[in-house]
């Protein structure tokens, strides 16, 4: 049963059962295990980003394309979600069809730049999805009178997913079950069924032929794999998902600008987040998510409480200044593409073998 | 037979997954031409490319002259004396047949009187001496490639089918040059489908088939035993006649 | 042997060919042309014009190394942009360092202070790219996917350490005194600094040409472009003379950014991430590999953004991506595709 959930592809490595186990259980029982807003915040923010680093992972590590575009679906899912509840209200009927037509709108333009770009090269992908994202982030930018510019937009959602609703009165574990945590669980199960629902694709008969063309994409056009359309393909799916995480984004933030889901840093974080866990193992996009999240969260202030610890030496202050993280993680990033390709759940799996 | 120039021992080669190459054990005396015959895919570039470094054997030992050269890169087996015509010729159709020389004669200058040699036996590249490279006709190209592997003496010269795709009065007038090449000290390991120009020029051959040698003689010897021709090249041959 | 046996032929090219040839060069002046007609106004048209060319040339200095280096070794630098940003900073601390210089009412003191702050940037990106190449690309040679996130991860690294050594905040610098203003031609008010530039990118044009064309080296990085490994067969060292071109692509990098920042007169750690944009639109309309495409390119998408600047401010950027649609709807691999003899 649980080895048919996972769609026959287990963990294979005992601590990283448990690791994922124990995130597992964590993003599941978030609201009585770890009172506090924030701590809630960060859950939530766990739980959409190992979907959206899971699909990027279909991508980067079962087909091998890289793309600069994934912060751009999901923006667009976010947009969607977000214009539907500006513009019809806050029900659950918007959020539907706000994801739909946010799903719909990146699947289109996945599949447009899929099939004009990836005929040559995957180099060349790389490049243009580059630039069509820059062009997207700076589009939404200036049309203010839709997506609200830089300031985004901030809007409602429905009553039942607003700390403003209550359950019922009592509290369990001392927490009151409102509106918020509703909300919690509505990302946390969608993450989950879309998270099981990658896994199947990626050991389908569809996700084996990808991993064939990445290995080898003459030999599988020669065998009479039609190389494109699979590429392709992949790169809707992936957008569809990274939208419908915009989507939960949006309705979790009620708010969406363009700092919160297409600056290219989200597309860095997403990319450190996906070879450090670990690529083409869908599993690493969980343990990279959560790490990454839990080190932006929480590590930034250490690294600024050390700085400050040592102010008085001038440059290696700066260097692990709060602001400076992302150079250490730049560095690991190098590290691990060059020692570790297969990041943490390569590793453990490597360490059991 | 004198001294051997180039010596195979044992070399496998393997190109990504597959096994090319399966212990190639081939000797090239000095002087004259030899001859590397057999069908497609028995791995007759592949041996050349090995020679020459652009793959790397797996195993086995490459000696040029008295050296190994097995683990050396391309531009050091260059330039201790092999000069190499690939398959595809190599042609750089962006430069002007005079660049395309030039470049060919490493310390930059052309020994004029080795030029007028060239051209002499190859007219083409002398009336074609500034024009683009890429609009050389494909005879043309093939006569080029031979030319830039020779404006530098060189001991040997590893060349692929030459004759590829070319229209019988090119075949003639390329083996005639291949033959005056020879009356000069360089030695030749010519890859050869048409046994017809092969046999003409010929002094000794071995045979390919599937990343071995099959035989290994004197080119006389086979020429005049047809049994053994059947019985070696019955597949490689007729086909190519 | 017999003369006659070959006959001399040269392949006729049919005139139709011949102009598709040539047909990338026309794109240039058509696109001017369109503009005038768009714009109506002469001297605005010319003002925009020159700003144009201005900014694509200084595209085009960033953006040649970058096609070069993917011509010559398959290898496409993500943190190009890094030494764009580098080449800024340094140039700029030259710059307020010679700040009497810059600000002097002499024309060749301006000037030497612009030289040496150029001339420090490309020694600084130039070693720069010598280490980048030995550590973050040499490794991962023929890995396109490695590469691409290799490069990123050190274009993250070398913005990061930027802020370490400038800090976190843009940095502004004037021009040159000599440098500010406009003059005017006609009715048309055109920057100093602009004509500058333009000056510059086309000597730097001319002069790559002619090392492409006539020197030893050019023939060499044309010969690698097209087929590498006859080039290793013919006894040279390709990956000797990669390095070397990556040093360069590197120091030119470096130059765009210091007159780029002296365009916009404000410097950011991520302006060269910024105007890789850019850079990857010119280097794919171009065709990858090709200078004399990626120049085209670069005109093209300089003069476009500033008449669509002027037209329409909020699609400049959304046109270049249709400009590069366009194109690669006409020919998919660029206007001059580089043949690739393998």
């Amino acid at each position: 049963m649980l080895k048919r959930l996972l769609s026959g592809d287990t963990p294979r490595s005992p601590v990283l059962t448990a690791l994922l186990l124990v995130i597992l259980l964590t993003l599941a029982f978030a609201p009585f295990l770890l009172p506090g807003t924030k701590s809630l915040e960060t859950a939530a923010r766990i739980c959409i980003f190992i979907v959206l680093v899971a699909s990027y992972d279909l991508l980067l590590g079962y087909a091998g394309i890289v793309s600069f575009a994934h912060t751009m679906f999901f923006g667009i899912g976010a947009y969607g979600t977000a214009l539907a509840l500006s513009s019809t209200g806050p029900s659950f009927l918007s959020i539907v069809w706000g994801s739909a037509a946010g799903a719909l709108v990146a699947a289109l333009f996945a599949l447009a730049i899929g099939l004009f770009s990836l005929r040559v090269k995957a180099i060349f992908f790389a490049m243009v999805t580059l630039a069509v994202a820059s062009a997207f982030a700076v589009l939404v930018s200036q049309m203010s009178w839709l997506t609200g510019g830089e300031d985004g937009l901030n809007y409602k959602i429905p009553r039942e997913l607003t700390p403003a609703f209550k359950l019922f009165s009592a509290k369990i574990f001392g927490t009151s079950v409102n509106g918020k945590v509703l909300s919690y669980y509505l990302v946390f199960t969608v993450a989950l069924c879309l998270f099981l629902m990658l896994l199947r694709v990626v050991n389908s008969p569809f996700g084996r032929t990808l991993q064939a063309v990445r290995d080898n994409d003459f030999r599988a056009e020669a065998i009479g794999y039609r190389v494109v359309w699979y590429r392709t393909t992949a790169t809707v799916m992936s957008a569809v998902v990274a939208a419908l995480a915009g989507s939960l984004l949006a309705v979790w933030l009620r708010y969406t600008g363009p700092a919160t889901t297409l600056s290219m840093e989200i597309m860095i974080d997403i990319l450190l987040m996906v070879v450090i866990g670990g690529m083409g193992t869908m599993y690493g996009a969980v343990l990279g998510a959560t790490l990454f999240i839990l080190a932006q969260t929480y590590l930034q202030g250490l690294m600024g409480a050390a700085s400050s610890a040592i102010s008085a030496v001038p440059v290696v202050s700066d260097l692990i200044a709060a602001d400076r993280w992302l150079l250490w993680l730049g560095v690991l990033f190098i590290l691990s593409v060059y020692f570790f390709p297969t990041g943490i759940v390569g590793r453990l799996r490597k360490a059991r073998a | 037979m004198t001294t051997p120039l180039l010596t195979l021992e044992g070399v496998h080669t393997h190109i990504g997954p597959y096994h090319i190459l399966q212990g190639v054990d081939l000797v090239v005396p000095e002087g004259g031409v030899s001859v590397l015959l057999g069908r497609n895919g028995a791995g007759k570039s592949t041996t050349l490319r090995t020679v020459m470094g652009l793959w790397t054997a797996s195993r086995g030992r490459i000696s040029f002259g008295g050296r190994e050269i097995t683990r050396l890169d391309t531009p050091s087996i260059s330039r201790s004396g092999i000069a190499f015509v690939p398959e595809n010729m190599g042609i750089f159709t962006d430069l002007t047949v005079a660049e395309n020389m030039t470049l060919a004669a490493s310390r930059g200058g052309m020994d004029p009187k080795r030029l007028a040699w060239i051209q002499d036996l190859f007219p083409p590249i002398g009336t074609f001496w500034n024009s683009s490279a890429g609009t050389l006709s494909g005879g043309q190209k093939q006569m080029l490639a031979v030319s830039r592997a020779i404006i530098e003496p060189r001991q040997l010269i590893l060349i692929d089918e030459p004759t590829k795709g070319l229209a019988p009065a090119i075949i003639k007038s390329m083996t005639d040059a291949l033959r005056q090449l020879k009356e000069t000290e360089t030695t030749i390991l010519l890859v050869e489908q048409n046994f017809a120009m092969a046999s003409s020029i010929g002094d000794t051959v071995a045979i390919m088939d599937d990343g071995h040698i099959v035989h290994a003689g004197d080119m006389a010897e086979l020429v005049a035993d047809v049994d053994l021709q059947e019985r070696l090249m019955g597949l490689s041959l007729e086909a190519h006649q | 042997m017999s003369g006659s046996a070959i006959k001399p032929r040269i392949e006729k090219v049919s005139l139709s060919d011949r102009l598709a040839d040539k047909a990338p060069l026309l794109l240039v002046p058509a696109l001017a042309l369109a503009g005038l007609l768009a714009i109506g106004n002469p001297s605005t048209w010319l003002t925009l014009t020159v700003a144009g060319v201005a900014m694509g040339l200084m595209v085009f200095i960033m953006a040649s190394g970058l096609t070069v280096v993917f011509g010559l070794m398959d290898v496409i630098n993500f943190g190009h942009g890094a030494f764009v940003s580098v080449g800024a900073f340094v140039g700029f601390s030259i710059l307020i360092w010679l700040g009497g210089w810059a600000s002097a009412p002499s024309v060749f003191l301006n000037l030497a202070a612009v030289l040496v702050a150029i001339l420090v940037a490309m020694t600084v990106t130039g070693l720069m790219g010598y280490a980048f190449e030995r550590v973050i690309v040499m490794p991962v040679y023929g890995q396109h996917l490695k590469q691409i996130l290799v490069t990123m991860g050190g274009l993250i690294v070398a913005q990061q350490l930027i802020y370490v050594f400038w800090g976190p905040d843009a940095i502004h610098v004037a021009r040159p005194q000599s440098l500010q203003g406009s003059i005017l031609l006609g009715n048309a008010a055109i920057e100093k600094y602009r004509l500058v530039a333009v000056g510059i990118g086309l000597v730097l044009f001319l002069v790559m040409r002619h090392i492409l064309r006539s020197t030893r080296i050019g023939l060499l990085v044309r010969a690698g472009v097209e087929n590498s490994e006859m080039v290793e067969a013919l006894g040279y060292r390709v990956k000797r003379l990669f390095l070397l071109v990556f040093m360069a692509g590197s120091a030119l990098a470096g130059l765009g950014g210091v007159m780029w920042g002296l365009y916009q007169e404000t410097i950011t750690a991520h302006m060269g991430s910024d105007i890789m944009v850019l850079v990857f639109i010119v280097v794919i309309i171009g065709g990858l590999g090709s200078v004399e495409g990626c120049f085209i390119g670069a005109l093209l998408v300089g003069l476009l953004s500033n008449y669509t600047a002027f037209l329409e401010p909020k699609v400049a950027l959304v046109s270049t991506i249709g400009l590069m649609v366009v194109i690669l709807m006409w020919r998919p691999q660029g206007l001059y595709p580089v043949v690739k003899a393998k």
